[in-house]
């Protein structure tokens, strides 16, 4: 890990506000924020630990524990739920129960004229997605029901 | 010569398979001999018709939507690459009403002009701003701006040359520019639309707005739900750097919270804190980045300025009614039949976009309630639908108009259910600084489950609280928050009960 923290650190040296970029580039490169990183970060920031930890708690992108295999996040903004996202969380809940499988809501992925939308692993994106393709998709994933 | 075919490497299209489409294209042709060039452009914003091929002919560019992968071997029999006959042809797109009732401005090249390409946008119009600019004194650019009428397109409304003014006039050695990229109301996607398929033209603007302040860096704060968009940029950045001259810009990836949509959040996120709201004043005008002048404005906003350069002020004030001048591309989303972009000037009404434009709700239901302006945004019933699309006229009937965003829901909707989701939204992703916002968000969702419950008393101690919420707050989300929820009990007050 600290060869990995040491060069993104270097990548970021000189730039203001660095914090954001090198916590995405640790989460990229680790699939999340270990707690061992937090007091790393602080000392080249020149922060208190308390103050790197406000930060990953306060947004909703950055995760403390790894993730599953895979990521899934389902849309239930307004658009999405005026065309059924609701009972696709809920059936995307019960298909992915025992997967190896992070299942998360996410507020809007701007394909509201194509909802209910999906989201797999950050760039695959899903539009009109009804119960029977979610499944479709989890068996291309290969995650059993 | 090789035969040119787009397929959209929109956020949209690809959700919808383009990705298949292209690759089966390109599996075909080899196949077949056939020499092609595949360009990625951006979305022409019918999405209904996503994914839409285009293919380069004698005739002019020819459609075909939507297509599926599974298309692709029958498109090529019909010989498609010369235009040709098929189920899925549409001609021309541009022909199509859809779009040639529409007075696209802003986002006129979006799926047009192959984003990738600087010297595409050269050669589709794109520059003549910033050209102009350059010859322009730094006070002249803001006068422009100014007289255009433009007003902040990120849904505050507030008019953009005066922003710039204050940033030219306040002396400091280092400015800023910040493009307000977190499009993170639902039923919005034409920041999305125009960062990925005319993202020079962004660029662009943000290099005009830095000529006419004299601020030399840029950021452009840029939501992580947006990946596509975030690459789209920064690829386009890394090409402009000469064109851009002295000025640099940075594109940064937000980290999933609603409220960095705020301007000062936005600019504590950028300086790597929690993205909490700052007390106002100081403007950012004054004292924003990192406590320097500057300004931040929306992607469309930005977007617009440079064929306000390029044409004129008064080309772009000719447009629209009363205060609100120019365009404003609105996105039909929800529960629509066709939705999709649609950019007129301001004062159609809601009727036209929601039925014209958009044909009714998909599920071919009544609709009953539409929410305009994102989460922050009222809902309103079909007896307000012939309101007109102004700012002014918006915030007569307690509604906004915000970022342009149309959310339809047929009949089947439970509006106390939308407007404690409202509160619940609230609850969620309040910064936290202010109380009526941090707390009255939880209350609300406490209050309306009681309502829900039967108990009808509660219904003044809601209002109570909302009015608590809109005067009380620190910014827009806990300030607006009650829109939705007061909207949805004065107008459905049937379903509270």
């Amino acid at each position: 890990m600290n060869a990995t923290l040491n060069a993104i650190f270097a990548k970021h040296q000189h730039q203001p506000g660095a914090l954001l970029p090198i916590l995405h580039d640790i989460q990229h490169a680790l699939g999340y924020v270990p707690d061992d990183a937090v007091p790393l970060i602080a000392k080249q920031l020149n922060l208190s630990r308390a103050e790197v930890h406000g930060v990953i708690t306060y947004y909703h992108h950055f995760r403390q524990t790894p993730p599953g295999k895979h990521v899934v996040r389902v849309c239930c903004a307004e658009a999405c739920q005026a065309n059924g996202s609701e009972a696709l969380a809920a059936h995307a809940v019960k298909r992915l129960q025992g997967a190896d499988v992070t299942l998360e809501p996410v507020y809007c992925l701007g394909l509201c004229s194509v909802g209910p939308a999906v989201q797999i692993d950050e760039t695959e994106l899903h539009a009109q997605v009804t119960p029977k393709k979610f499944d479709a998709l989890m068996n291309k994933l290969g995650e059993k029901a | 010569m090789s035969i040119t075919v787009y397929v959209p490497g929109d956020a949209a299209a690809l959700a919808l398979g383009a990705d298949e489409v292209a690759a089966a294209i390109v599996k075909q042709a080899d196949k077949l001999k056939q020499d092609i060039k595949i360009v990625r452009n951006g979305s022409r914003g019918l999405f209904w018709l996503e994914p839409l091929v285009e293919v380069v002919t004698a005739q002019g560019r020819i459609a075909y939507g939507p297509v599926m992968a599974a298309d692709v071997p029958k498109l090529f029999a019909a010989d498609f690459l010369q235009g040709g006959k098929h189920a899925l042809r549409l001609g021309d797109i541009a022909a199509l009403p859809y779009l040639a009732k529409q007075q696209r401005v802003t986002l006129r090249r979006s799926g047009i002009v192959d984003p990738r390409s600087l010297d595409d946008y050269l050669a589709q119009g794109g520059g003549k701003g910033l050209a102009a600019a350059r010859a322009m004194q730094p006070s002249a650019i803001v006068q422009q701006v100014t007289d255009s009428g433009l007003r902040g397109r990120g849904g505050a409304a507030f008019p953009t040359g005066i922003k710039w003014k204050t940033v030219l006039d306040t002396a400091a050695s280092q400015k800023y520019i910040v493009c307000n990229a977190d499009e993170g109301d639902s039923g919005t996607y034409s920041d999305r639309m125009l960062m990925e398929g005319d993202p020079y033209c962004l660029i662009e603007g943000m290099a005009i707005a830095g000529l006419a302040v004299g601020a030399s860096k840029g950021y452009i704060y840029v939501r992580s739900e947006y990946p596509h968009a975030y690459a789209a940029l920064t690829a386009a950045v890394a090409a402009a750097s000469d064109w851009l001259d002295d000025f640099e810009i940075e594109v940064r990836k937000a980290a999933g919270a609603y409220v960095c949509g705020e301007e000062t959040a936005l600019l504590e996120s950028i300086e790597g804190r929690r993205g909490i709201v700052r007390s106002k004043p100081p403007l950012p005008a004054i004292s924003g980045l990192f406590g320097q002048p500057t300004v931040i404005n929306n992607v469309i906003t930005f977007a617009s300025v440079p064929d306000i350069l390029a044409q004129g002020a008064q080309f772009y004030r000719d447009l629209g009614v009363g205060r609100s001048r120019g365009t404003l591309p609105f996105q039909l989303a929800g529960n629509i039949k066709f939705g999709g972009l649609v950019e007129v000037p301001f004062g159609s009404t809601l009727r036209e976009l929601l039925y014209d434009y958009g044909g009714g709700s998909r599920s071919g239901r009544p609709l009953r309630a539409v929410q305009v302006g994102g989460p922050l945004g009222a809902y309103l019933p079909a007896s307000q639908f012939d309101t007109m699309l102004d700012y002014e006229a918006f915030a007569a009937i307690g509604a906004a108009l915000g970022h342009g965003g149309i959310v339809a829901f047929d009949d089947t909707v439970d509006m106390a259910k939308q407007a404690r989701y409202a509160m619940q939204f609230c609850a969620n992703e309040s910064c936290g600084k202010c109380t009526p916002c941090r707390i009255g968000s939880t209350r609300g969702v406490e209050v309306i489950d009681r309502i829900r419950g039967g108990d009808l008393k509660q219904i003044p101690l809601l209002r109570d609280l909302c009015d608590t919420m809109t005067y009380g707050s620190m910014c827009a989300m806990g300030g607006m928050t009650p829109y939705p929820v007061l909207s949805a009990l004065d107008h459905f007050a049937e379903d509270f009960e």
